[in-house]
């Protein structure tokens, strides 16, 4: 027999859809994400809130998924890195990254995606150390950074063209 | 020098093949995957560096919900290694590092392993650890490993040395060394250390194993070389190798940290002891830092000669490796290190000792450059202090000594035109940092009024891959029905960007567009062809040879199906535009899509058949090194490079700012450009980690202090240097894949040199111990003022730290 453990049911809006669920008080967002809706994008790299790999959009605001947990997500709004491309068409960042060789082995990709989105609406048009700053809590041990702050300046500076 | 032929594909800026799924987070990594039924496993560790096991209860664990096995030492009579076999997969008997995994549990969530971990009651008893290799070499330390002679290990390479701690000893001598120093019209000797540190691939080791009936085994591991995964999974189990089948998909950074085999087996038991359901085994951030290997750490000295115009007459050198408590890439990193280990310079006359040590810490292995950034980070600060005993500028002092055509190499390998140009190298980041020379004492106590220094310094690198000799590598080139092509090679690209240079010479030969070319991410023993592993730089290199070969076979059963049809000698025909056709009569064509899965006249009869090209590539010509001397060809293609840089230290703080970073490398040929400026980007950056920022610390009980992010930092972007470029020089390698030679470890390798010697420059300090942070700086700083108050005569600074290790006997015959 398992323990008796209570459970709370949340009602979270992801990617605009809504899941309503129920869940264990200590379950992390990032636990749910990936394990009860299987959106794996979000990575855990350290599970302490140290290395941004989990990071996902919260009411619009870049959080470390891994140190929120799905209760406190209950009636909020979660965008990860799996609703940002809408009808195969990729966002500005997304092509910017590729584009730029701003991506490696990949692991650390949506949460620095996800960051860099997070400061460009709020600030479309930041100057270098704004960047190096929205960036600075997401932790790439592939490509040493270069290529990834220039990927969000061309997007900042207007060069990446939509369509 | 560089080839002018005009290519298509190969050279220019190809994005990433697989940068699309990386950016919509679709790519699947095995921390991503999960099956039905699977388990979770964890482990208990060792609290101790070293302690007897007295007793282990389990019995409250086994109770606990959702168990489903609990494995201890004993149970377990198997034991893994890749060049030493002397690892155990639980500690059995003796825990020898803190960290060391003790008891296992499989589950059915990670919770309720984790509770059943916490209910294992451990009984220890304390033993004597050896913490300090140079300790671990006195005769009256203990044995990390009593049973060192009974180890089987790879005989003919090895040297481990039974009744003691050094589990290899690799000796280099080429000349006289004693007679030549002793001749030598100047000496001088340094000692320099370089504390262990962490590979930090962001996703953290993880495996699936399933244990299936009739002794098979399927493995989805995050792992660099699935055929050793495999190879070494079937040595330690006795299962013959058909029986398992490894799987790896894409892995989220490797280093080196993981080319060889690691949680696999302890799954596959975990797994077995559940009744063969699937079980996941991952590594929390602390279990990456504390359980799993890391770099090791290296004590080196020096004894140089060299005559009064600065030409280096003899070097002896001993390195002395902190291997901790398993030998697994540790042996051979202490030898292909020795092979490299005088730099990129000609020396005649050459002595060097390598002894991997076992100490009570968590075990070393490979780490991007495997030993050359260690070795490097001596060695080149080494030249800039013996530049000052000549009164040469540093720069001139290596122009006078760099390996040129016609030089012999310390293993006795002629260095020729096409070897690489290292010189080439020194003078392009010489001019890039705009070098003129070491700072007087005048001008540096001008500037010391503002509170910050500037200096400049450069360091040399030079690095061959570290394998054996019949190292391989095979390829498939697999047609599809519409012409396009699936490229099968069980090369790992955990972000290297090897399988985008592969399609690109795959597109090149096989003369079609790049987009045609598919290849999928995922290797899988069972239905991709042989790779030897995936370390070294020598993936594209070796990778692009197999599908050359490939593309070849392939063309010609191209050919020898369309020869029928158009009834043409196949040595008229020509392959291009996807289409091949007769070279004169160029009308009388077919497309690939016509010919590769066979061809169907009007009435129906039909010749050709599938096309699967086929091909492969085996490094030629490479020997053994002679066990006593050291001497013959260990190395396939040898990479140079240089680094200069420019940097700003605060007096205050001791903090460094890198302003200025230019990176020269003899790369032979640009693959693709793109990756290969994020291969030196990224290198670089982990040398700097390396340089300014990381080391394990442990407590003088040798309980490692600092697992995890908080105490270990590693460089964010906020540690860039102002300004970084890098440089190709195109040396053609005759030999490499349209001239080129591997490049993804070297830009590491010689970043703390540079650091080091341009810190010296700006402070007149000689640093001799990684890494430079802030506080080693500063403290270095008060010292030298009190030095500069007392006015004593300004001398090198030795590290306090560094004894010389007395008990060495370094010509103990070999074993
Ligand atoms: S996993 Fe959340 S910050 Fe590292
Ligand atoms: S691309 Fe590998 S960690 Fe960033």
């Amino acid at each position: 027999m398992l323990h008796e453990i209570p459970l709370y049911t949340i009602s979270v809006e992801v990617n605009e859809r809504t899941y309503t669920e129920k869940v264990p008080a200590q379950m992390t967002l990032l636990q749910f994400l990936r394990e009860r809706l299987c959106l794996t994008g979000a990575k855990e790299g350290c599970g302490v809130g140290e290395c941004g790999a989990c990071t996902v959009l919260l009411n619009g605001k870049a959080v470390d998924a891994c140190l929120v947990l799905a209760v406190e997500a209950d009636q909020a709004s979660v965008r990860t890195v799996e609703g940002e491309a809408r009808d195969g068409e990729l966002t500005l960042l997304q092509r910017a990254f590729i584009e730029h060789g701003a991506v490696q082995c990949g692991f650390c990709t949506s949460g620095m995606l996800l960051s860099a989105q997070s400061l460009l609406e709020k600030n479309p048009h930041p100057d270098q150390e704004e960047i190096v700053e929205a960036i600075s809590g997401n932790l790439c041990r592939c490509t040493g950074y270069v290529q990834i702050l220039e990927a969000i300046e061309a997007v900042a500076l207007g060069r990446e063209e939509g369509g | 020098m560089s080839t002018d032929q005009e290519y298509r594909y190969i050279g220019k800026g190809i994005s990433r093949l697989d940068g699309l799924e990386k950016v919509t987070g679709s790519a699947q990594f095995v921390h991503d995957m999960a099956f039905p039924g699977m388990l979770y496993g964890k482990t208990v560790k060792s609290p101790h560096a070293c302690a007897r096991i007295v007793s282990i209860d389990i019995s409250e664990a086994e109770k606990m919900p959702g168990v489903c096995a609990v494995l201890v030492g004993r149970e377990l009579p198997y034991k893994v290694g890749i060049y030493m076999i002397d690892k155990d997969i639980l500690a059995k008997g003796v825990a020898r590092y803190q960290g060391e995994p003790v008891v296992a549990v499989a589950a059915r969530s990670e919770l309720a392993a984790e509770e059943a971990c916490a209910k294992v009651k451990i009984v220890w008893e304390e033993l004597p650890a050896v913490l300090d290799p140079r300790e671990g070499l006195a005769l009256a330390a203990p044995l990390v490993h009593p049973e060192l002679a009974s180890y089987s290990y790879m005989k003919g390479v090895f040297q481990p040395q039974p009744g003691t701690n050094i589990s290899h000893h690799q000796k280099i001598r080429k000349g006289d060394a004693e007679k030549a120093i002793d001749q030598a019209e100047i000496v001088w000797k340094t000692q320099f250390y370089n504390p262990p540190v962490q590979h930090v691939a962001m996703e953290t080791h993880t495996c699936i194993a399933h244990a299936l009936p009739g002794s098979q085994a399927r493995i989805w591991t995050s792992a660099q070389s699935p055929f050793t995964v495999r190879n070494l999974f079937s040595a330690c189990f006795g299962i013959p190798h058909q029986n398992i089948r490894v799987h790896v998909p894409y892995v989220g950074g490797g280093f080196g940290g993981k080319a060889g085999i690691h949680l696999e087996p302890l799954a596959y038991l975990l797994s077995h002891k559940a009744g063969g359901r699937p079980v996941k085994l991952t590594m929390t951030r602390e279990e990456e830092f504390g359980t799993i290997p890391s770099r090791q750490g290296l004590y080196s000295q020096f004894t140089t000669g060299a005559t009064r115009d600065g030409k280096i007459v003899s070097l002896i050198a001993t390195y002395i490796w902190d291997a901790g408590a398993y030998a697994d890439y540790g042996v051979n990193v202490g030898r292909a290190a020795s092979y490299s280990g005088a730099g990129p310079y000609e020396v005649p006359n050459c002595r060097i000792d390598s002894l991997v040590v076992y100490t009570n810490k968590v075990f070393g292995t490979a780490y991007r450059g495997f030993g050359h950034l260690e070795v490097l980070w001596g060695i080149e600060r080494n030249m800039d202090i013996g530049a000052r005993q000549l009164g040469l500028d540093p720069v001139e002092f290596r122009r006078r000594n760099v390996l040129r055509p016609g030089a012999k190499t310390i293993t006795g390998e002629t260095i020729s035109e096409h070897t690489g140009r290292v010189d080439l190298c020194l003078e392009k980041v010489a001019e890039e940092i705009g070098w003129s020379g070491i700072q007087t004492e005048e001008e540096r106590a001008q500037a010391r009024d503002s509170g910050k220094l500037r200096g400049k310094g450069v360091a040399l690198l030079h690095k061959a891959p570290a394998m054996p000799v019949f190292t391989s590598s095979a390829a498939l080139l697999k047609f599809n029905e519409n012409g396009s092509v699936d490229l099968l090679t069980s090369i790992t690209d955990y972000g290297q960007g090897t399988y985008t240079a592969l399609a690109q010479c795959a597109a090149e030969e096989l003369k079609m567009p790049i987009e045609r070319i598919h290849v999928p991410w995922e290797s899988d023993t069972a239905l991709t062809p042989f790779d030897w592993q995936t370390v070294a730089s020598r993936g594209a290199f070796m990778g692009c040879k197999a599908v050359m070969a490939a593309a070849r076979d392939a063309l010609q059963q191209i050919k020898e199906t369309a020869a029928q049809i158009l009834r043409a000698p196949v040595g008229e025909l020509v392959c291009r535009d996807e289409a091949v056709f007769v070279a004169h009569r160029p009308e009388e064509r077919l497309s690939y899509r016509e010919v590769v899965m066979g061809y169907s006249y009007a009435n129906g009869n039909s010749i050709g058949g599938p096309v699967i090209g086929r091909g492969h590539y085996i490094a030629q010509g490479l020997t053994h090194l002679d066990l006593e001397t050291g001497q013959g060809l260990p190395a396939l293609d040898w990479t140079y490079g240089a680094h200069g840089v420019e940097i700003e230290v605060d007096l205050e703080t001791g903090e460094i700012t890198v302003l200025n970073l230019a990176t020269a490398l003899d790369v032979g040929q640009v693959l693709n450009a793109q990756s290969l400026r994020g291969q030196i980007i990224g290198g670089v950056v982990q040398g700097l980690g390396s340089a300014l920022l990381e080391e394990f610390r442990f407590s003088p009980q040798g309980r490692l202090l600092n697992a995890g992010f908080v105490d270990y930092k590693i460089p964010t972007s906020k540690d860039l240097p102002r300004k970084m470029s890098q440089h190709m020089i195109l040396t053609e390698q005759l030999d490499g894949p349209y001239g080129a030679r591997g490049a993804a470890e070297h830009p590491m390798i010689s970043i703390p040199g540079a650091i080091g010697n341009a810190l010296c420059d700006a402070l007149g300090i000689d640093f001799f111990e990684l890494p430079l942070n802030a506080e080693r700086v500063w403290l270095g700083i008060q010292r030298q003022r009190s030095v500069l108050q007392n006015t004593l005569p300004r001398a090198i600074m030795l590290p306090q730290a560094i004894k010389l290790p007395q008990t060495v006997h370094l010509d103990r015959g070999g074993g």
